[in-house]
C-alpha cells in the first residue's frame, strides 16, 4: 500500500530531484495515511532518504542497470510497485524519468499525470495540479485508475525535511532486456545542468555574436549557475542546441533566471515562466520581458554584466 | 520502409490561452492551429527518408474534423496519405490506444511522434504507444539514421546527449535536431494543390477509454510590476536578490 518513489541517482549518489520527489511522496503518504518506499538503483549510501520522509528503501544493485535504460528501469519500478502493492508511484520530470514514465504507465495499467507542481488537492478522486500550455495555464487533473503515477516537476515542490530514518532492504528484480543499447554518453560533468540548476543565466541575440559569451559564462560561474540561450542564438549556431530554452526548447524552473539581451517573446517566456524570480537586462525599456520580470535593469549588457560580476564577487567574498 | 508520423494539432505558439464552459475547456475562439513544432521536425526527417532512402510516409491525427487543415498541411509538405481517427482527443492514454490500432493495422516499421505537444505537454503518447505495440522507443531524439532494420539515434539527456543503437519497429519522440530549423518546409502552391487530391482517410475509433480527466483549468495569477534598478546602482540589485528575493 505504501507510496512508491523512484529516487534517481548518478554515479552512486542521489540527485537533488530524488530528495524533492521523496518529500512529495511523504506529503501524499501523510494525506493517505500510509508510508513511503523508495527504489534506489546502484546507490552507495541511501540513509539520507530518511531525512526526506522515506520509511523503507528497496536497494537494487545490478551491473545490468549501470547505464540508464528506460525499459529496464521501468520494469524494475513495475516489479517494486507490485511487490509493495503500491497505489501511487512518484517520480521526477528529469529527462530519464520522463522517458520511463509512459512505459511504466502501460505496464502497470496506471494513469499518469506529468508536470505536477503541487501535492494532490484531493486523494479521492485523486486530483493533481499540473502545468499545461507550456506554463500559460494550470490543469487540475484526476487520475482515475487504481494505480496512479505522478510526475513532479523539478523545483516545484521543494525539499521538506523530516526526522525519520529509513530502513533498507535488498531488492533483486528480474532485469528485462531492452531493445535500445546505449553506445556512448557525451555529458558535461563539470557544469550544472539547466534541469538541476537553481540559477540560470541566459542570453539572447542582444549579445551580437558568440564571441561575447565570455561574460555570460563568467556571471554563471560566479553564481554557480547553468547557462542558457534564446532560440535564435542556437539556430544561428552561436551556442549549442542543448542551451535553447523556451516553448520549443528546454523548460526552466530555476529559483533565479537572469535574461540578458533577450526581448521576451511569448515562446521564450512560456518556457521559463516557472522560474521563481526573473531578472532582465535590456537596453530597450519597451522589451516585453520587463512585463514578465521581477527585477529589471534598462541598460547595455556590455556595461551592466561586467559590473554585476564585480559586485557579485564582492558580495560572495563578504558573505563567504 | 513504412513510416507513420503522428501529428498533433495545437494552438500556434503566440495564441492567447483562455478557457470556456466554467474553465473546463480550451477556448478555440480566434486561435490559429498549427502542426505541433516537435512533430514538424519529425515529419521533415520522414520526408528525408522518403527522398533519400525510399519510404512511404503517412500522417495520423486523433481528432475531430477541425484538425483536417493541419493534416492537409502535412500532405502539402509531402506526406502520402493522411489518417484521421475520428475521436476527440481526451488524454494521452486514449490517444496512444487509438494510435496503436492504426500502427498495428498499417504494419508500420517506424513511427515518428513529437517529444511532447505544446498544448498539454504530456510527453506520454509516444512512450505509451511504443509499449502498446511492443516496439523499441527513443525519446528526446535529436538524430536518427536507419539502415535496413537497424537504427542509430541520439537522445538529448540532462546535461548532454547519448548515442543509442536499436532496431525496427521503432517509435521516436522527436524534437529539433532531427532536422534543423532551416530544413523545415513551407508548402508551395504545387504541394498545396497536390495535397487536395491525396487521400485523407477517416477511420472510426475503437472507443479507447481514458485514464485521467480534466476537472478545470486555471490561469496563473497576474504578475506584479517589475522593480527597476538603475544601471549605475547594481549594488541595489545584489541587495534585492539577497535580502528581498532571497535567491542568492
Ligand atoms: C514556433 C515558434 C517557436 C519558438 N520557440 C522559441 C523558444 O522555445 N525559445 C525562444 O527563445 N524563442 C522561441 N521562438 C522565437 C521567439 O519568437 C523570438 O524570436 C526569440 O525568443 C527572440 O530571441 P531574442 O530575444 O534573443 O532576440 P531578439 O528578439 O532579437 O531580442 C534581442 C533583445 O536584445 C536587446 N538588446 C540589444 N542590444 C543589447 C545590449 N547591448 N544590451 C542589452 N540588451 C540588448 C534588444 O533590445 C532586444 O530586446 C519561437 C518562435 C516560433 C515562431
Amino acid at each position: 500500500m505504501s507510496i512508491l518513489v523512484y529516487t534517481e541517482s548518478e554515479n552512486g549518489t542521489f540527485k537533488k530531484a530524488a530528495f524533492e520527489v521523496a518529500s512529495y511522496a511523504k506529503a501524499v503518504a501523510d494525506q493517505m495515511g500510509t508510508s513511503v518506499t523508495a527504489v534506489a538503483v546502484n546507490v552507495n549510501d541511501t540513509s539520507e532518504l530518511g531525512k526526506y520522509g522515506v520509511d523503507k528503501v528497496l536497494n537494487v544493485s545490478n551491473d545490468g542497470l549501470a547505464k540508464f535504460n528506460a525499459k529496464s528501469y521501468a520494469s524494475v519500478l513495475s516489479q517494486a510497485a507490485k511487490q509493495e502493492g503500491s497505489k501511487v508511484v512518484v517520480l521526477s520530470q528529469s529527462a530519464d524519468s520522463k522517458y520511463l514514465a509512459p512505459l511504466l504507465s502501460v505496464s502497470l495499467d496506471a494513469g499518469y499525470a506529468s508536470n505536477v507542481v503541487a501535492a494532490p488537492t484531493s486523494t479521492s478522486p485523486f486530483t493533481v495540479k499540473r502545468t499545461a500550455f507550456t506554463n500559460k495555464a494550470f490543469n487540475f487533473t484526476t487520475i482515475d485508475t487504481d494505480i496512479k503515477i505522478v510526475g513532479v516537476s523539478n523545483n516545484s515542490f521543494g525539499l521538506v525535511e523530516n526526522s525519520a530514518s529509513a530502513s533498507s532492504e535488498d531488492f533483486s528484480p528480474e532485469i528485462t532486456s531492452s531493445g535500445v543499447t546505449v553506445e556512448s554518453v557525451d555529458k558535461v560533468t563539470d557544469k550544472v545542468t539547466i534541469a538541476d540548476a537553481e540559477i540560470v543565466v541566459s542570453a539572447g541575440r542582444g549579445l551580437k555574436g558568440p564571441e561575447n559569451w565570455g561574460m555570460v559564462e563568467e556571471l554563471a560561474d560566479v553564481l554557480g549557475a547553468a547557462t542558457a540561450c534564446s532560440k535564435p542564438v542556437s539556430d544561428l549556431g552561436w551556442r549549442p542546441h542543448s542551451e535553447h530554452v523556451g516553448q520549443t526548447g528546454k523548460p526552466v524552473a530555476s529559483n533565479l533566471y537572469i535574461a540578458i539581451g533577450i526581448s521576451g517573446a511569448i515562446q521564450h517566456l512560456a518556457g521559463i515562466n516557472a522560474s521563481k524570480v526573473k531578472v532582465v537586462i535590456n537596453t530597450d525599456p519597451e522589451a516585453p520581458f520587463f512585463k514578465a520580470a521581477d527585477y529589471g535593469v534598462v541598460g547595455d549588457a556590455f556595461e551592466v554584466v561586467p559590473q554585476l560580476i564585480e559586485k557579485l564577487k564582492a558580495f560572495k567574498a563578504a558573505n563567504a | 520502409m513504412k513510416i507513420l508520423v503522428c501529428i498533433s494539432h495545437v494552438p500556434d505558439t503566440t495564441s492567447k490561452i483562455n478557457f470556456t464552459d466554467g474553465d473546463t475547456k480550451f477556448d478555440t475562439n480566434g486561435v490559429q492551429f498549427v502542426i505541433n513544432p516537435n512533430d514538424e521536425f519529425g515529419l521533415t526527417r520522414a520526408m528525408w527518408f522518403k527522398e533519400k532512402q525510399g519510404a512511404s510516409v503517412d500522417v495520423v491525427n486523433v481528432g475531430g474534423p477541425e484538425t483536417e487543415p493541419t493534416l492537409r498541411k502535412a500532405l502539402a509538405i509531402g506526406a502520402d496519405t493522411a489518417i484521421r481517427v475520428n475521436a476527440e482527443a481526451k488524454d494521452g492514454y486514449q490517444v496512444a490506444k487509438e494510435l496503436a490500432k492504426v500502427v498495428k493495422d498499417g504494419g508500420y516499421d517506424l513511427v515518428i511522434a513529437g517529444r511532447e505537444s505544446i498544448d498539454y505537454n504530456g510527453a506520454m503518447v509516444p512512450g505509451m504507444l511504443a509499449e502498446m505495440v511492443d516496439a523499441n522507443f527513443v525519446t528526446n531524439c535529436i538524430s536518427l539514421e536507419v539502415d535496413g532494420t537497424n537504427a542509430k539515434a541520439v537522445r538529448e539527456i540532462d546535461g548532454g546527449k547519448e548515442s543509442v543503437s536499436t532496431t525496427l519497429p521503432l517509435v521516436i519522440g522527436g524534437q529539433k535536431g532531427l532536422v534543423e530549423e532551416s530544413d523545415l518546409r513551407i508548402p508551395n502552391m504545387r504541394g498545396i494543390m497536390m495535397a487536395r487530391k491525396k487521400p485523407l482517410n477517416v477511420v472510426e475509433p475503437n472507443g479507447a477509454s481514458t485514464e485521467t480527466g480534466t476537472v478545470k483549468f486555471e490561469k496563473p495569477a497576474p504578475k506584479g510590476e517589475v522593480t527597476l534598478v538603475a544601471p549605475d546602482n547594481l549594488d541595489e540589485l545584489v541587495n534585492l536578490l539577497h535580502n528581498e528575493a532571497k535567491v542568492i
